[in-house]
């Protein structure tokens, strides 16, 4: 057993650890180095644990099963999941935090005495508002991200769901979640401890049901920033610096990436968290406009023919391309380009895909270096220079209105500058508008040329075109 | 008068929040998915408190309605340490130059 002090200073020593694991990520060539401060921080901080309890009876051989369990499930699912199924799982992860977090909570509510926080309806105050405050964030975070997970599964609609006063609701259920908390504090009360908990569940669902799918990005940010917060509550409530620090890490960490994935569309925290942006409002003045425009359509030849002329090429993804799974057939396309001396370089807007980051890592899977791959800020000068742009599943995000028409639902927001570029291939299934529900200028361009099909078949035809 | 002991973890709490902020700034935008998911595992660092719940049952019975809590709270809190660290650990085998491309 080891003295409370000695205890503290390890949990230090792993909180530093953590913020070395999250500064690894600063670049790819120092990332898995962080992940083994990560690593190394989370042993010492279990084995700390088990030293300063010090408690070796039957329940240690308990303990240690449910920790191989655990660990083999989640061994299991790491080594198993395909990477365009990320989204769901960082969401699904996020549910277990948040779970684990309203469980710790409600132990310690239960049995004080073994955290040191007083005893069974005699708890102290500020513990109790800790550990309340801890699990209703907790409860949100695990019940938002099961909804999440439905909606990025496709088990649920993406589509927002919206009813009349559904945001008072939630102002009413969050207001009624502190007054709870207050006379939780003044009674001691099991009931409203319970109370507390069922409602913060009932707001998790509430406050993520309205938001669409392309809006995934924010959501998991958002989820991933909530869990922090709920780790730190239970930190405060455990008195435990590893956790105080790794929460508020793991916090301001959501936070700002919920902030870069709202500048990328330009829209406020505010507006995504009231949802029901991206329902069908598409006027039928709109479907008129369409048809009298027309339309460039080619197919595979048409494509590769162009490409082999072309000095550079641009590549665009989007979330088509993670549905299609068409990473790896890209990647073929690309290398038999590159043998025929073209330069090649890919485009990415932060909020592609599902959530941040989503189709570096599909693209780094496909074996595609990372020194090719380029965000937006620092390519976007460059599609004037370039003789194709190749667009895969990408929609809103290389939309020309968004610099044109003020009265567009996304203007101002940051757009790839396709258009500049000497022709633009367009992959896509249909004509269909984007998530935003407007259409495309760039559809109806000259130099445009409409390619429609499945993104993984098409480029794989073109592949087969380029010999 | 004596300071608050709750003073001290606010004060840490407060920092932390500032070294994450820069911290974060610095994580080149195409890792934020690993960041995500390593997030995630050193959240589950809140299986200390899960063992010491567990570890609360006496002898007699191990199982009690709160170490009961405690035992479910530490498979959760492991699926996600073990999944996260794997799984990022996994996607950052990926991340390669050009020179070490393989073909």
């Amino acid at each position: 057993m080891i003295s409370a002090n000695l205890a503290a200073i390890f949990y230090l020593v792993s909180g530093i650890l953590f913020i070395l694991a999250l500064r690894g990520l600063s670049s790819p060539d120092t990332s898995r180095q962080g992940n083994y401060f990560g690593v190394a921080g989370m042993i010492i901080a279990i084995v700390v644990t088990f030293l300063s309890i010090g408690n070796f009876s039957t329940s240690l051989v308990y303990v240690v099963i449910f920790l191989v369990i655990g660990g083999a499930i989640g061994a299991f699912i790491a080594f198993k999941i395909p990477m365009t199924a990320m989204p769901e799982l960082v969401a699904g992860f996020h549910s277990l935090v948040g779970l684990a977090a309203v469980f710790v909570a409600i132990a310690a509510f239960l049995n004080p005495a073994a955290f040191n926080l007083g005893n069974v309806g005699d708890i102290k105050l500020a513990s109790l508002i800790e550990m309340s405050i801890g699990a209703a964030v907790g409860a949100i975070t695990f019940s938002g991200s099961i909804i999440a997970f439905l909606k990025l599964r496709g088990i649920m609609s993406g589509a927002p769901i919206t009813f009349s006063g559904q945001h008072i609701l939630n102002l009413i259920l969050g207001i009624g979640i502190f007054v709870l908390i207050f006379y939780l504090c003044k009674t001691q009360s099991t009931n409203i401890f319970w109370t507390v908990i069922i409602i913060s569940f009932l707001v998790g669902v509430l406050l993520i049901i309205p938001i669409g799918g392309a809006d995934m990005p924010v959501v998991i940010s958002m989820l991933n920033s909530y869990s922090g917060w709920a780790a730190a509550g239970i930190g405060f409530t455990l008195e435990n610096t590893a956790l105080i620090i790794t929460g508020a890490l793991v916090g301001s960490s959501g936070a700002i990436l919920s902030y870069i994935m709202c500048k990328a569309m330009n829209r406020s925290f505010v507006s995504v968290i009231l949802g029901g942006f991206g329902a069908d409002n598409s006027s039928d003045d709109k479907k008129e406009k369409k048809d009298q425009k027309s339309v460039k359509s080619g197919n595979a030849e048409d494509a590769a023919f162009l490409m082999k002329n072309a000095s550079s090429v641009i590549i665009v993804p989007g979330y088509g391309m993670a549905v299609a799974q068409a990473q790896h057939a890209l990647r073929e396309m690309v290398d038999k380009l590159k043998k025929n001396d073209i330069k090649v370089t890919y485009a990415i807007h932060p909020v592609a895909g599902r959530m941040p980051g989503h189709m570096n890592v599909l693209l780094a899977e496909a074996n595609v270096p990372y020194d090719e791959v380029f965000e937006l800020e620092d390519i976007n000068n460059d599609f004037a220079n370039a003789d194709v742009a190749f667009v895969i599943g990408a929609n809103d995000v290389t939309n020309p209105v968004a610099k044109t028409d003020p009265k567009s639902p996304i203007f101002g927001m940051p757009v790839l500058d396709v258009e500049k570029s000497k022709s633009v291939l367009f992959v896509k299934r249909s004509l269909s508008p984007g998530y935003a529900g407007i259409d495309n200028e760039l559809f109806y361009k000259d130099n445009t040329l409409m390619l429609f099909a499945d993104a993984k078949k098409m480029t794989e035809e073109i592949v087969k075109n380029l010999d | 008068m004596e300071i608050d002991p709750f003073i001290f973890r606010l004060s840490i709490f407060i920092l932390s929040i500032f070294i994450g902020y820069y911290v974060v700034w610095s994580v080149t935008p195409s890792l934020h998915t690993p960041l995500m998911s390593v997030t995630n595992a050193i959240s589950s660092v809140i299986i200390v408190g899960a063992i010491i719940a567990a570890l609360a049952g006496t002898s007699e019975s191990i199982f009690n309605t709160s170490s009961i809590f405690g035992f479910i709270a530490i498979i959760l809190a492991a699926i996600n340490i073990f999944g996260g660290f794997l799984v990022t650990q996994r996607m950052l085998q990926m991340y390669k130059k050009k020179k070490n491309k393989k073909k």
